[in-house]
């Protein structure tokens, strides 16, 4: 008997059955597609009528207006300032918090947890007036100046992060070995500043960015609080905007979307990771 | 000779249990001891209150003469390596072993000089640059030993560090293990579930049961002649067949219908039941030893080099390791069989202990 070497022909045999998905991906085809619509359309409608503050021709106009306008740019670089504060101080309370709850209080979780989520139980329109109450008078008075006024802001914004970042952090942290790792660097004669500096801080890397791009993502348009401290950041000054002119407001939203991804981007592009692997 | 690193009468409480009580060990300077013992018997508590981990509840740790119950992990100079290895995944192989020394801001030169002559020492030399995740567990766990030797400790304490890789990387690393101890005559505390590691790796073996020690010593006296009936169970394989009592003072017992001579007088009176414990290894299928019991064969399992044969006797089962050999009568289950074993592999022990 001779054996064949002849490689075996997969289904050559078995006629293919229709996958039995295919009706199933066509659905999730349409899904994919009604949402595109959904997010896509305004999209496309406000630029098309930002195309159009030249009567009967469609230019670019109202982006040259927008681009001429300080206070836009002013605006935008101060709102971008005030997000990176924000980043930080929002990574410097939480990262060490979220650490230390998981490497030796476990169980004060929940009550983390639900302390993290009152920003989006408590509307901003009360938290700026808290913040009002109790720093706009002696001995705590922070609303006295611009300046000042704007580290509340920042403080502010920090705090509407926390449900984005303690999650992102807490997820990050279940998804490495916290507990073995500290105990090695501390082996190692590593203290608390090193370990959280050296170990945890770069392990939670792509955590900390997703956390950062929601932070950022929230910020950079905020108007409440925003306008009730006074504050010259791009949420007033588009909500100005609007107010007073017809085009602009849309090509101003187009360029702050772009904007924004980009910054995005550019946090992305700044933390990735430098390995070079040589083998 | 004064110990280099001492236990004297440590315990440690947790909430509810008690997790080691009464551990009292001197380990002397260079020397391999391995704690031994079932999970959840506090080898690894202790383990930890040695690294500093833990605190215990009483009782005093000293290293290289110094009292370091209550010093910090950070201070206390001892090199640990973990059964998940615990490499810093954001960091490259250099960079691990080196995190110790840069800590202590040791100069660069010194460092990188450091760094090189451990990964010689783990045969890893070309790997300095390569990530933990683009090696396999084998070569992370012999970086985590290089990290952990890099600062120098004055006692290496390893946990479990061999229990997540695969039989013959084990064997291979075990090896590596203790060549690398012996090069550095580093004090090393090793804490296993597995006899065979302990048993191969150590100069002397603490076996420990529920939280205490249940006896110390090198690896042959522990395997031999184990001092309680835990250690005997637990450290090796072991019959236990069926026995009463002929003559206590002569050592002699009935085991079904067969008498069976002991070398030493038995700790029970005449006409009481005792279990009869034998070593697999002790056993032949023949008449040539001491004493003597007909049986049947149960099953037959061949395993490389040993094959390990069942036979029922009158007063139980017993199981005996028989070297294979190209010329090996293999016998066949359901025939009948005789099994032999000299007077001196009988260990008696009373129905009471178990």
């Amino acid at each position: 008997m001779t054996i064949s070497t002849a490689p075996v022909q997969v289904g050559a045999e078995i006629p293919p059955a229709e996958p039995p998905g295919k009706r199933n991906r066509l659905f999730a085809w349409l899904i994919v597609l009604a949402g595109a619509v959904y997010f896509l359309l305004p999209l496309v409608t406000t630029g098309y009528w930002s195309l159009r503050a030249v009567k009967d021709t469609l230019g670019f106009e109202a982006y040259r207006r927008v681009f001429a306008d300080p206070a836009f740019v002013e605006s935008f670089t101060e709102s971008v300032a005030n997000a990176i504060a924000a980043i930080i101080v929002s990574l410097l309370i939480i990262v060490p918090t979220a650490y230390w709850v998981t490497l030796r209080l476990p169980r004060l979780r929940p009550v983390v947890e639900f302390i993290t989520l009152l920003p989006f139980v408590i509307p901003a329109v009360v938290l700026v007036f808290g913040l009002i109450r109790i720093y706009g008078r002696p001995p705590l008075l922070l609303t006295r100046t611009y300046e000042s006024s704007r580290i509340l802001l920042v403080g502010a914004y920090a705090a509407l992060s926390f449900p984005y970042m303690y999650r992102s952090v807490d997820n990050g942290l279940r998804a490495m070995d916290v507990r073995t790792l500290t105990e090695a660097a501390q082996s190692l004669g590593a203290n608390w500043a090193t370990i959280l500096r050296k170990v945890i801080f770069p392990n939670l890397r792509v955590a900390l960015l997703s956390g950062a791009l929601l932070t950022f993502a929230i910020v950079i348009g905020e108007l409440t609080v925003a306008l009730f401290l006074a504050q010259h950041t791009f949420g007033p000054f588009m909500a100005n905007l609007t107010r007073s002119k017809v085009y602009e407001p849309a090509a101003m939203a187009l360029v702050a979307f772009g904007l924004t991804w980009a910054a995005m981007g550019l946090i992305a592009f700044l933390t990735r990771p430098r390995r070079k692997v040589t083998r | 000779m004064t110990p280099f690193l001492s236990l004297n009468g440590v315990r440690k409480e947790f909430a509810k249990s008690v997790a080691v009580e009464g551990f009292h060990l001197d380990v002397a300077e260079g020397e391999f001891v391995s704690f031994l013992g079932p999970s959840g018997c506090g080898k690894t508590t202790t383990l930890r209150m040695i690294a500093g981990f833990e605190t215990p509840t009483e009782g005093r740790i000293k290293l290289a003469g110094e009292d370091i119950t209550y010093s910090k992990p950070n201070q206390r100079n001892v090199g640990m390596v973990f059964q998940s290895y615990a490499l810093f995944p954001n960091m490259t192989v250099a960079h691990n072993v080196a995190f110790g020394l840069r800590v202590r801001k040791e100069e660069a030169s010194a460092r990188d000089e450091r760094v090189v002559q451990l990964l010689e020492l783990i045969h890893l030399p070309d790997k300095g640059d390569a990530y933990p995740h683009e090696l396999s567990g084998g070569q992370q766990q012999r970086v985590a030993l290089a990290r952990a030797l890099a600062i120098r400790p004055k006692v290496l304490l390893l946990d479990e560090p061999l229990s997540a890789l695969d039989a013959k990387i084990r064997d291979e690393l075990r090896y590596e293990i203790r060549r690398i101890q012996q090069e550095l005559n580093i004090t090393t505390i090793y804490v296993t579930h597995d006899q065979e590691e302990a048993l191969a790796l150590s100069d002397r073996v603490v076996v420990m049961s529920r939280g205490r020690i249940e006896q110390v010593g090198p690896p042959f006296e522990v395997y031999n002649t184990p001092a309680t009936a835990f250690v005997a169970s637990f450290v090796g394989q072991l019959n236990r067949l069926n026995a009463v009592v002929k003559d206590n003072t002569n050592g002699v017992l009935r085991v079904g219908d067969s008498e069976v001579r002991t070398t030493s007088p038995v700790d029970a009176p005449a006409g009481s039941d005792v279990f009869l414990m034998l070593r697999p290894e002790e056993l032949t299928l023949d008449d040539q030893a001491d004493n003597v019991l007909t049986g049947n064969v149960d099953s037959v399992t061949f395993l490389g080099s040993i094959v390990r044969v069942q036979v029922a006797v009158n007063g139980g089962r017993l199981t005996a390791d028989l070297f294979n050999e190209r010329l090996l009568l293999l016998p066949v289950a359901g025939e009948s069989t005789l099994v032999s074993f000299p007077a001196h592999a009988c260990w008696v022990m009373s129905r009471e202990s178990r």
